[in-house]
């Protein structure tokens, strides 16, 4: 077997192109094989790079779960905090310093369930923070339990008759809470995914994007699906997003992107709008000194609001 | 517009107090959620933020003020929030985060009558516990007790001071009455206002390690966004900030999170005593039932027993060893407040059986009866 192994080369180091936005030292990572989380991580990476957002403007706050690790494996400013209260983490953080980009990257669970009341509260205020959800139907790491985004039917520990409660639509409930950017993608479709990471990390405003991640431990076994990649090929082929109809649906109606067995999952970006933020706003109601303002960035946030 | 520091002479409550403490003390970002009786703190730091270049934002929750506060002082603002007991019961999880982070922050609880909603607008000191140890798991924290308006304003203050200092969330755990009592409070020019900030790192961010602690338990804190690529997380953790689930990190970490306050508890002790130098009998109190009750002391000393007021200034941590010592030498311990018996208990065990220690137990919703310490005093005396 040794000759499939290339020899290491003299002069040579063994990098990945990604290892400078990694902490190496942490890696292996704790992900199963089959998880989708390591293709979202790297679409982090190369989205900031697209965006040319430097390493220390940069941070990034998680919850708790399997995706909440996330912030530990990159190379930056990374808070890993408490179950469900990494937007509001977030939002404190951001105010503070309104020049550096802040991106939650959660599970569903956390961000929907426990996490819930922040997030749509954060939309409401069109906060400046970037979260990215990743949806894997289930809490992966407390063993595979439903959760709100579980289909109706799907098998987790919790519901081992199937799961009976409405989901979330997420992509519905960013919209209507008001944030200015809303897309869902799969890691099937990672460049694409990339390029919407690097809009949405740009993107003024709270921008949002609900990525489809297979869990082959906590939600591909107990509903006998297979692999993580035949949990993805699940999605395409049963629910019909067979190639070319996995062209995306821009701009379509995120009050029908609700995703129930049998019906196609839509992917692609649902909103994309343009809204003051809360610091727009902020600057703009409040006689502030410009003399006590701290920083440049906040000096032309203050001149844009006020223009 | 008004500056930072209002100096001068003013009539003001304890709530409004403890906002300018905190602005004076360099507070510029509160996130909190309305409730009696703390709701005028956050609407002073609300007019006051222009003035000041503050920052405010009210949340969703106290859970999300809690995190938020902590956002922000990771990024480098003095933050803070205000609230009463159902509120800081919510607060419990995210203060847990802020030891094991140690993220330096100020946490205000005006104590109202519980459980659950109880008496919103009423008296009590009913959390005297719970700031101790509401959240889960073992840290230390501190937490003053102010007595009067100008405490209110004093001890916020000090409050940030050591927040700062030993990079911990610092509680001011005020109550109802001195919250709403109005009196004078002077505050002193700017710069005779000592302020202490976070210790910084000294070394590259290549040498950094963010959870080493120096010599006095306390690791320097860089901030987001000085490319210092801080790794904070709230699972135990090594000196790297990375997340390590053994029994090597946990035995590392979690005695230094107390240890770092006990060992410096000489210096973050605070009390007051009166009429201490003959006493026999200690009448033991804080907050507004240590001014209810020297009308008990003062007609005790009337009626021939020897009384004295030792007066908590900092409910944790608490203060064993001067309390141990004066078990040597005086005859009993009163201790009132208001509550079912929180306090009394700490004051048993420094005094370990030595000398009787009589608790007087009030259950919130008006103001301590001096009638029933007084009689307690008379009792024990006997």
């Amino acid at each position: 077997m040794s000759d499939l192994f290339v020899e290491k080369l003299e002069g040579l180091e063994e990098l990945h192109p990604s290892d400078k936005w990694l902490r190496t030292d942490m890696l292996p990572h704790i992900w199963c094989p089959g998880c989708g989380l390591g293709i979202v991580l790297k679409a982090y990476i190369k989205a900031a790079e697209k965006a040319q957002l430097p390493r220390e403007k940069r941070v990034v706050v998680s919850g708790i779960g399997c995706s909440g690790r996330a912030a530990g494996y990159l190379n930056q400013d990374s808070y890993h905090t408490t179950h469900g209260r990494s937007i509001a983490f977030a939002t404190g953080l951001k105010i503070a310093r309104p020049d550096l980009n802040v991106a939650v990257l959660s599970g569903d669970g956390d961000l929907f369930a426990i996490g819930g009341n922040h997030f749509i509260h954060a939309a409401r205020r069109n906060m400046d923070i970037k979260v990215f959800c990743i949806n894997n139907f289930n809490y992966g790491m407390t063993g595979g339990q439903s959760g709100p985004t579980t289909p109706i039917g799907a098998k987790t520990t919790t519901t081992p008759y199937g799961g009976f409660e409405h989901p979330f639509n997420l992509p519905w409930l960013a919209a209507t809470c008001g944030a200015v950017y809303v897309a869902r993608w799969t890691t099937l479709d990672s460049r694409r995914l990339r390029d919407s990471m690097a809009e949405a990390l740009v993107k003024k405003g709270f921008a949002f994007i609900e990525i489809i991640s297979p869990c082959p431990t906590g939600f591909g076994r107990p509903n006998k699906i297979g692999s993580g990649l035949d949990e993805m090929k699940m999605y395409m082929e049963q629910w019909d997003l067979k190639p070319p109809n996995w062209i995306i649906q821009e701009g379509s109606n995120p009050r029908e992107a609700d995703i129930t067995l049998g019906k196609p999952i839509v992917v692609g970006k649902f909103v994309d709008i343009e809204r003051p933020t809360f610091l727009d706003l902020y600057w703009k109601i409040l006689p502030h000194k410009e003399e006590h303002l701290l920083n440049d960035v906040e000096k032309k946030q203050v001149a844009g609001a006020k223009a | 517009m008004r500056g930072a520091v209002l100096a001068g002479a003013h009539f003001m409550n304890g709530d409004i107090a403890a906002a300018e403490g905190s602005i004076a003390a360099g507070c510029r970002f509160f996130a909190g959620y309305p409730i009696t009786p703390a709701t005028e703190i956050a609407e002073r730091m609300a007019e006051r933020r222009p003035e000041v270049n503050g920052r405010y934002i009210q949340m969703e929750d106290e859970i999300g003020s809690m995190a938020a506060i902590l956002g922000a002082s990771a990024a480098g603002m003095k933050s803070m929030t205000s609230t009463s007991g159902p509120g800081f019961s919510l607060m419990m999880e995210n203060i847990g985060l802020g030891a094991m982070m140690e993220i330096p922050c100020v946490v205000m609880d005006v104590q109202r009558g519980g459980p659950s909603t109880g008496l919103p607008t009423l008296v009590a000191q009913q959390d005297m516990m719970q700031a101790r140890w509401g959240s889960h798991g073992d840290y230390a924290l501190v937490a003053y007790c102010p007595n009067s308006p100008q405490e209110m304003f004093n001890l916020a203050i000090q409050a940030f001071n050591t927040a700062e200092k030993y990079r911990i969330p610092t509680l001011v755990m005020a109550d109802e009455s001195i919250a709403h009592m109005t009196e004078k409070v002077i505050i002193p020019e700017r710069e005779s206002i000592k302020l202490v900030g976070r210790k910084k790192p000294v070394v590259t961010p290549e040498q950094y390690l963010p959870f080493k602690p120096d010599e006095d338990l306390i690791p320097p804190m860089a901030l987001a966004g000085e490319g210092y690529s801080v790794r904070m997380t709230g699972l135990t953790h090594d000196e790297y900030g990375r997340p390590a689930i053994n029994l090597a990190a946990q035995t590392e970490l979690i005695p230094r999170l107390s240890e770092k306050i006990r060992r410096h508890s000489p210096e973050i002790i605070k009390y007051e005593e009166t009429q201490m130098e003959d006493a026999d009998v200690v009448v033991l109190a804080y907050g507004i039932t240590s001014r209810c009750i020297r009308r008990s002391v003062e007609r005790a000393r009337k009626d021939g027993v020897k009384a004295g007021l030792f007066r908590l200034i900092t409910a944790w941590p608490f203060p064993d060893e001067k309390v141990k010592e004066l078990a040597s030498k005086v005859k009993a311990f009163v201790v009132p407040e208001i509550n079912l018996g929180q306090i009394v208990h700490e004051v048993e065990r420094a005094v370990s059986g030595r000398i009787p220690v009589i608790g007087v137990t009030y259950h919130g919703g008006g103001l301590p009866n001096p009638e029933l310490t007084y009689k307690a005093i008379m009792e024990v005396a006997k």
